[in-house]
């Protein structure tokens, strides 16, 4: 019944022996003990469990971690490097990007991924590439402070 | 090394970056669900799919065959337990007794009929779809004014006439103004059902350890203190032996202001098993399950005078309570009655509210709680009327306010505004967005056949929750401050913050006070075996209430600084300042860190005084806060497709003095799309079944990024008087502010067309069909 996965989180190794019904966000939080990424709606909606699988934010309550077998896989904990955090994560906090910080991580996840694909954008580019992530506290004005405070400083 | 920093420059109206984020950044903050125990079981509850029926039988066994499963509670076992509490309390009000698990009925689709644990969350899940439940379907009823109806399905048998309670209050001479009026306006306005939809949803852990007869829950919850209370008196273990902790709590809105059946569960669950026990509440579950906002219909009459000076109001206020009171349920619409006259001179008002038991779940806070539902009547009623006058709906604003030397301001709804300059923020915001070229703009608009539209809110709360007389649990908030002995500084707040931000405001406020850096100082909060008994935050009350008793316990302290600092520096003049405490004469100085160490090792005390330095505060507020202010907002409707673009919005808002102007600024972002969020996109459908058809966020419209505006913000500071800090609370300012401003706007974008007023949600379906048909929604 149970199949064995091997994958890559953060850097680090993993193999474990999973159902295959197990979805990547319980793999992750209950497993693997990432408890970063959260549960938010389970119907993909929300973008709370947002984590970077083979270099593409996914929405991991909709994926099960059998599907993740032999994938590189990145979590809101893999992102600060050597002491400092990730230019993202410093932008949420120099902005005031997070109030309640429950959709934090996967927001961050995936501005992230809307710099990567575009390093300037303009603000209604911004506001689109954040569709799939709901915030209630902030009425994401500070999180498009933050995604700009971002891309300012990683092209610079 | 006992050290701490001493700095020289104010922090309070700095903008600080928060003290809470890094862990919120980095993924490492610990919310309900990230609680892992040894040996910590799993529940899934089991709920009734029909809005109203008799449990003619229930089939456990199904579900504990399954591997893994180790009990199935029902009603039958717990019917000793609870019942989920109502705090509020009216003259008549009937209260149904609201079990934690259902009886032999059920009377809201979601209600909690068994609950399944198992050894894991999946097994949970899949053996709560294992317990055959036989229901008998009855008629049920959803919608409020249905339920008035003579013969309608009786929510509860035993009040056929689906009324819980009616409630009347008048000020002045309401009659007598109506009938000198000039001209009297009536209007019928909807405030409809809204879910909160906190991102992070309920959740309860319980540990209960049977050597101490001791139960801990961790549970997403916005009053720790409270809820340990009434857990206490649910569960019967005496409250000293029930600790409640609010870990990371992921948002709440008022939604997690409560006690629930799952809380009151969680524990009975925990104490029957032994073992520790985790309920997550699914998406589902929550938007069937925790309560709801709103559920108002209103029928508003104002009489004026030809001049469009308002005389008189009269309200009758139709409540949809649900099937059940929840903690503060039938208390919410008497705070609309309470807010009905807005910021203007109403001398004479007549309310009446009837609150109906509908087969839904219950409503409660949400967001403004009572207020947002008065403000956007009453600031519709003013556009109406302006309508109706052929005046300009700034013009007749201006014309009702209290002059700023009219305050303290008794209204006839019985309430004393603190402190106000209510012209003030109207006229800041009308400059900001140019007024006067806006509506040439908007003749140019009209002429070239486009639909643009300008609306004003002038809007006013209570806030600051507030007197105790005045509140079901005690309005007061506390606090303390502690010296430890190397100098650094720990304020533990009875307010127990999710997302406000009082980690930080509560340290600068104490960094100035004692004149330390931001970075020796600790807000701790949440957990009842840490703080000192407390209130909670809601009702933007945490900063005016739990701000001002962190003040009073930094002044206490401070005496005993000076005390201990009087007898190190052997003078009698001396003062507490930059972390120090200096003799005035000499300017001979002991650090914090020196007078601490000495008060806790005690090898000499000053005469009367105890040895250490902690000072706990409790506040009584004298008074509620009322903040107040002034949104514009520029609309343009599409007349193919009736969608709404919000051009621009201008949010003035006066919450008396700004402790932090970033956070400020994020609870009015937050407050502006809450309120355009229901303006716009966001409704509770039940149908006429009493199904829930908003039963996910693939079906409730959530405001996205790409359809909300960049929201201008400017202030105007009128210090409250209630408070030593001046401040007066804003953290629902922007959602009660933003739903009459966004309403107004478009029914002025559609005034060509012979609009006077449109119900929420203005979805472009809704606009489409008036535009196409001319007529009013």
């Amino acid at each position: 019944m149970k199949q064995t996965i091997n994958l890559t989180i953060n850097g680090k190794s993993y193999s474990h022996e999973v159902e295959p019904r197990l979805l990547l966000i319980h793999y992750l939080r209950e497993v693997v003990g990432l408890t970063g990424a959260h549960i938010g709606c389970e119907t993909s909606i929300c973008g709370a469990c947002t984590v970077e699988v083979d270099g593409k934010a996914v929405k991991s309550c909709t994926m099960f971690a059998v599907q993740a077998d032999g994938s590189k896989i990145v979590t809101v904990e893999g992102l600060a490097a050597n002491g400092s955090y990730h230019p993202v994560q410093q932008a949420f906090w120099d902005e005031h990007g997070a109030q309640c910080g429950f959709c934090t991580p996967g927001m961050i996840m995936t501005v992230k991924q809307i710099l990567e694909r575009n390093p300037s954008p303009t603000e209604q580019e911004i506001r689109e590439g954040l569709e799939g992530n709901i915030c209630r506290c902030t009425g994401y004005q500070h999180i498009v402070n933050a995604v700009k405070a971002a891309a300012a400083k990683m092209g610079a | 090394m006992a050290t701490t920093t001493t700095k020289t420059e104010p922090l309070i109206g700095k903008r600080i970056k928060r003290r809470e984020d890094p862990r919120l950044i980095t993924g490492t903050a610990t919310y309900v669900d990230d609680i892992q125990m040894p040996g910590m079981h799993h529940a899934a509850i089991v709920r009734s799919p029909h809005a109203a029926a008799k449990i003619l039988g229930i089939n456990v066994k199904p579900a504990l065959d399954l591997p893994g499963v180790v009990a199935v509670f029902t009603g039958e076992d717990t019917k000793d337990v609870g019942p989920v509490p109502c705090g509020a309390s009216l003259p008549g009000l009937r209260v149904p007794h609201h079990y934690i698990l259902a009886r032999d009925r059920v009377y809201f689709v979601g209600h909690p009929v068994a609950v399944v644990v198992a050894t894991d969350r999946y097994i949970a899940r899949d053996a709560a779809d294992l317990v055959e439940v036989d229901y008998e379907p009855l008629p049920a009823v959803a919608d409020p004014e249905k339920a008035l109806a003579p013969g309608a399905p009786a929510v509860h048998p035993e009040w056929p006439d689906n009324v819980a309670f009616t409630y009347h209050q008048e000020g002045g001479d309401p009659d007598k103004a109506f009938a000198e009026a000039d001209v009297v306006v009536k209007q019928r306005i909807v405030s409809q059902r809204l879910i909160p939809s906190a991102m992070e949803t309920r959740g309860v852990v319980a540990d209960w350890r049977p050597g101490d007869k001791a139960l801990t829950v961790y549970d997403s919850t916005q009053i720790p203190h409270l809820l340990r209370t009434l857990l206490a008196g649910a569960l019967g273990i005496p409250e000293n032996r029930v600790r409640v902790v609010a870990p990371e709590v992921g948002g709440g809105f008022g939604s997690k202001l409560n006690v629930y059946a799952e809380d009151i569960l969680m524990g009975f669950v925990a104490m029957r098993i032994g073992k520790p026990v985790k309920w997550i509440e699914s998406r589902r579950e929550n938007f069937m399950c925790t309560i709801h906002g709103r559920g108002h219909v209103d029928y508003y009459e104002i009489a004026a005078k030809r001049d469009g000076t308002v005389l008189g109001m009269k309200l009758k206020l139709i409540q949809d309570l649900g099937a059940y009171h929840q903690l503060l349920t039938p208390a919410i619409p008497t705070l609309s009655v309470l807010m009905m006259p807005g910021l203007y001179r109403f001398k004479n008002i007549k309310a009446d509210i009837v609150g109906v038991f509908t087969n839904c779940v219950p409503t409660d806070a949400y967001r403004g709680a009572g207020r947002p539902e008065a403000t956007h009547g009453v600031e519709r009623m003013m556009d109406i009327l302006a309508a109706e006058l052929n005046m300009d709906p700034a013009e007749i604003r201006l014309r009702n306010f209290p002059e700023p030397e009219e305050f303290p301001f008794a209204t006839a709804t019985g309430l004393t505004y603190d402190s106000g300059d209510y012209a003030a923020p109207l006229k800041k915001a009308l400059e900001i967005i140019d007024y006067p070229r806006l509506r040439a703009e908007q003749r140019l608009a009209r002429d070239a056949g486009r639909l643009m539209g300008i609306g004003i809110s002038t809007y006013g709360e209570i806030c600051a929750f507030g007197p105790s007389p005045a509140t079901p649990a005690g309005g007061w908030e506390s606090a303390t401050v502690k010296i430890e002995p190397s100098g650094k500084v720990t304020v533990m707040t009875g307010a127990s913050p999710h997302g406000q931000g009082e980690e930080t405001t509560f340290a600068q406020i104490a960094a100035d006070e004692l004149g330390v850096s931001i970075d020796d100082v600790l807000v701790l909060h949440g957990d009842t075996s840490v703080v000192q008994y407390g209130i909670g935050t809601f009702g933007s009350r945490a900063t005016a209430v739990g701000g001002t008793a962190v003040y009073f316990a930094l002044q206490e302290l401070k005496e005993k600084i000076k005390r201990f600092g009087a007898m190190l520096l052997e003078s009698d003049d001396v003062s507490v300042t930059n972390g120090q405490c200096i003799c005035n004469r000499t300017g001979n100085a002991k650090t914090l860190a020196e007078i601490a160490g000495a008060s806790y090792r005690a090898m000499k005390l000053p005469p009367n005084t105890q040895p250490g330095l902690v000072s706990t505060y409790f506040w009584e507020p004298p008074n509620f806060a009322f903040p107040f202010g002034a949104h514009i907002v520029v609309t343009e409707v599409d007349r193919e497709t009736g969608d709404i673009t919000i051009k621009r919005y201008v949010a003035v808002d006066d919450c008396g003095r700004i402790i932090n102007p970033l956070l400020v600024a994020g609870q009015v972002h937050g407050g502006v799309v809450q309120g355009i969020g229901q303006a716009l996109c966001e409704q509770a459908v039940y149908d006429e079944n009493g199904q829930l058809i908003t039963g996910e966020f693939t079906d409730y419209a959530a405001p996205r990024a790409s359809r909300v505006p960049w929201i201008e913000t400017d202030h105007t500071v009128t210090p409250s008087p209630v408070n030593p800090l001046g401040v007066k609370g804003v953290g629902e300012a922007g959602t009660i502010g933003a739903s009459p401003a966004v309403v107004n706007s478009v029914v002025d974008a559609l005034k060509p067309l012979g609009v006077r007023h449109i119900d929420m949600p203005m979805t472009p379906e809704k606009i489409w069909r008036i535009i196409n048909k001319g007529t009013n929604a």
